[in-house]
């Protein structure tokens, strides 16, 4: 049968042939666990014995769970001040780098490097960092001046933000890196013509470098919030005796999701933040690409 | 992981050389499983040996899984009709074992109710379903008051505090804060993250005068004046007496190990990890009594079930084999390796055991010890840490953070319950 093809069929039948790998895939590891997500998000299940339909009970409970708006305005806190705040410090580093020449490689590889840390190792250093007196590093320099020491991680409100520092710092390096590379792409000549017409530097950064730049910082950005609310290894690994910070100061929706799956054994209701939190990145995802898109 | 697949391999090369003989019996092989943690471990490993030699017809194989696993691996296993014939669960856990029918009721004539009734401590009680015990624990553990006994010395305290207020003069002693101010030595350890929650619930409610839960622990019943004057109590330590502070060197055990603290409350499963702690020389002691002499204490435990998956005579091997793991025997070998205590007094109780320095406090508290029936764990801790912060950061008053506490606790096992 295969030989009556005519050529092109049988080159439809060949790219079909390699399609199927990563179609099988998607489906199995993709969309099927995806689907299955949304389906025990309508049932009641504690993982052993078996699943029973609930209807909208668990999203009603959601709707209704004052520490899920708790966890949902912690979400966006982490988004909205990270994503900002990594955007524009990667962007000054990467433009500054850029310029220079002596040692860059060795800078480069400075920054890139928390990138490439183990998240959960870095989270227990900074965790040890942020201690009270007599252990932590920042507190112990503090009483040393004899100013009061800060209980970083103990505060209802510094909590996030310490928790936040780390998180931005270690995405860095890879900002750093993919901003680079636009630069370098922007072509010479533009500036070489500012130089020629004498126009100053910022009018060069405004007026050039940055609108070129904008699909590496529509990318940045879309990149960087899906991450940011997504945070989860640095908030888990640096609050594990009290998961969440102080009254829940700093549990980001994954950490709740987490917590109700496999400490409460609540999978329809793990399922259903789940499928929030799905909602959320791609209403958070079309959002930017339309609005940093067509302007 | 390796050393059991040796071992299993070793014997399944054994089995074949003998089955080559025709000398073997037929043999029926069981499976054991428990959470990872090294002491169990090894503990079991023993146990098994001393089976399998008085029991030359039955082999017994153990896994373990990390914590984090655990229960996922077993409800995933056994409806499939793989995984454990006798499996190792928290009590805690009981009511979603029975409910999912994973675990078949022990037979009443190899464990009689009202032998087992007699025989084991009464915390074992909430295993029995009417005519049938569920399962059995081989160890129990309790909570006492660990002390650094270099920094007793060097503070000229001759001995560990009997009552509350003692406790609170003795930790008054032992702190030591810095030109700022800072606490850099806490007399008491505190956090409820760690065994806090149980001494707050079982014991200092108790000894205020309350009763923290009634109507078999489906009822919250700390929102009262007993409840108040207990987290008054104990979150003045920290605000009050200043003799402690929360989150001081991230954990209480971690201060207590590093010579920090002066004194630590914590369970018997601490024992092995102090032991390996060099430089360190503590004693423990029981929990303080309140100003009348009331004790109490708070113990939990770890017991052993047969699965639904045991049928034919792997139930009969699997029923041998958990008369052995509650045998007398046994559970002397888990104090000795694990350093648990034993589940009945006949053992515990011992001369040798309740004089013992180290364990001697744990047994003797067993005596006066609740057993607090968990919903969720960890969430029921959870609500108490809140409560102690709402009043340590937010400045709310004890009255008002109990009764929150006790509103959103009551709604947990409500709707665990219904």
């Amino acid at each position: 049968m295969y030989r009556s093809l005519s050529v092109r069929q049988k080159q439809i039948v060949w790219a079909w042939a390699f399609l199927a790998i990563p179609v099988v895939f998607y489906a199995v590891i993709r969309f099927y666990p995806t689907f299955n997500a949304m389906v025990i998000s309508f049932q009641d299940w504690n993982l052993l014995g078996d699943r029973a339909w609930a209807g909208w009970k668990n999203y009603d409970k959601l709707w209704n769970d004052p520490v899920f708006w708790k966890v949902f305005k912690n979400t966006f806190v982490y988004l909205l001040i990270g994503t900002p705040v990594s955007l524009v410090v990667s962007f000054a580093i990467a433009y500054h780098l850029d310029k220079l020449r002596f040692m860059h490689g060795f800078l480069r590889m400075l920054y890139f490097l928390p990138f490439m840390t183990s998240a959960v190792a870095m989270a227990w250093v900074w965790r040890w960092f942020y201690q009270p007196v007599p252990i932590g590093l920042f507190n112990n320099f503090l009483a040393a001046t004899g100013i009061p020491q800060i209980e970083f991680l103990r505060s209802t409100s510094f909590a996030l933000p310490a928790i936040l520092a780390p998180a931005v710092w270690a995405g860095l390096g890879f900002q750093v890196i993919i901003f680079m590379a636009g630069l370098r792409a922007i072509p010479r000549s533009y500036y070489e013509a500012a130089r020629i017409d004498g126009v100053s530097n910022w009018t060069v950064l405004f007026e050039i470098t940055i609108p070129l730049l904008k699909p590496t910082i529509v990318f940045i950005v879309v990149f960087s919030s899906i991450g940011f609310l997504r945070i989860f290894d640095h908030v888990f690994n640096m609050t594990t005796g009290d998961p969440g910070g102080p009254l829940n100061s700093t549990k980001p929706l994954v950490l709740m999701i987490y917590q109700s799956a496999f400490t409460d054994f609540n999978m329809g209701y793990a399922a259903a933040q789940t499928v929030v939190l799905f909602l959320i990145l791609l209403i958070v995802s079309l959002v930017q690409l339309r609005i940093l898109r067509d302007r | 992981m390796y050393g059991i697949r040796f071992k299993s391999a070793t014997v399944a090369i054994g089995t074949v050389l003998a089955l080559a003989a025709g000398t073997a019996k037929a043999e029926v092989e069981i499976e054991y499983w428990q959470y990872f943690f090294d002491a169990r471990v090894s503990a079991m490993e023993q146990l098994i040996e001393n089976f399998e030699a008085a029991n030359p017809d039955i082999k017994v194989t153990m896994t373990h899984f990390p914590y984090a696993d655990y229960r996922t691996k077993v409800a995933a296993a056994i409806p499939a009709g793989e995984g454990p014939d006798v499996v190792q669960l928290f009590y805690g856990w009981l009511n979603d074992y029975v409910a999912a029918n994973l675990i078949q009721p022990l037979p009443n004539d190899a464990f009689p109710p009202d032998m087992i009734g007699e025989e084991f401590f009464p915390m074992v009680g909430a295993m029995r379903d009417g005519d049938n015990y569920w399962a059995l624990p081989t160890a129990v553990r309790s909570l006492a008051l660990f002390y650094n006994k270099r920094l007793f010395e060097e503070a000229g305290i001759d001995g560990p505090p009997k009552t509350l207020d003692e406790l609170v003069e003795t930790a008054k002693k032992l702190t030591k804060t810095d030109a700022a101010g800072n606490i850099t030595q806490v007399g008491i350890t505190a956090g409820m993250n760690a065994q806090d929650h149980h001494w707050f619930r079982e014991v200092l409610v108790r000894q205020f005068g309350g009763d923290p839960y009634q109507d078999d622990y489906k009822t919250v019943n700390y929102n009262s004046d007993a409840g108040v004057m207990a987290a008054e109590f104990y979150v003045g330590l920290a605000n009050e007496h200043k003799v402690t502070a929360f989150g001081f060197m991230d954990e209480p055990q971690a201060a207590f190990k590093a010579g920090r603290a002066g004194m630590h409350i914590d369970g018997s499963f601490r024992i092995g990890s102090l032991n390996k702690t060099r430089g360190l020389s503590w004693g423990v002691t029981e929990l303080p009594m309140n100003a009348d002499g009331m004790k109490s204490n708070y113990s939990s435990y770890w017991v052993n079930a047969i699965t639904t998956k045991a049928e034919g005579e792997k139930y009969d091997a699997a029923v041998k084999f958990m008369q052995y793991v509650t045998s007398d025997e046994a559970m002397q070998i888990w104090l000795d390796v694990v350093g648990e205590l034993p589940a009945k007094p006949s053992v515990g109780l011992t001369e040798a055991n309740a004089n013992d320095d180290v364990f001697g406090p744990f047994i003797r508290g067993l005596a006066y010890a609740n057993t607090t029936k968990f919903a969720n764990e960890s969430a029921q801790r959870q609500i108490l840490i809140d409560m102690v912060q709402r009043i340590d950061l937010e400045g709310q008053s004890a009255a008002d953070s109990i009764a929150a506490a006790a509103e959103a606790e009551q709604k947990l096992l409500d709707e665990y319950y219904n």
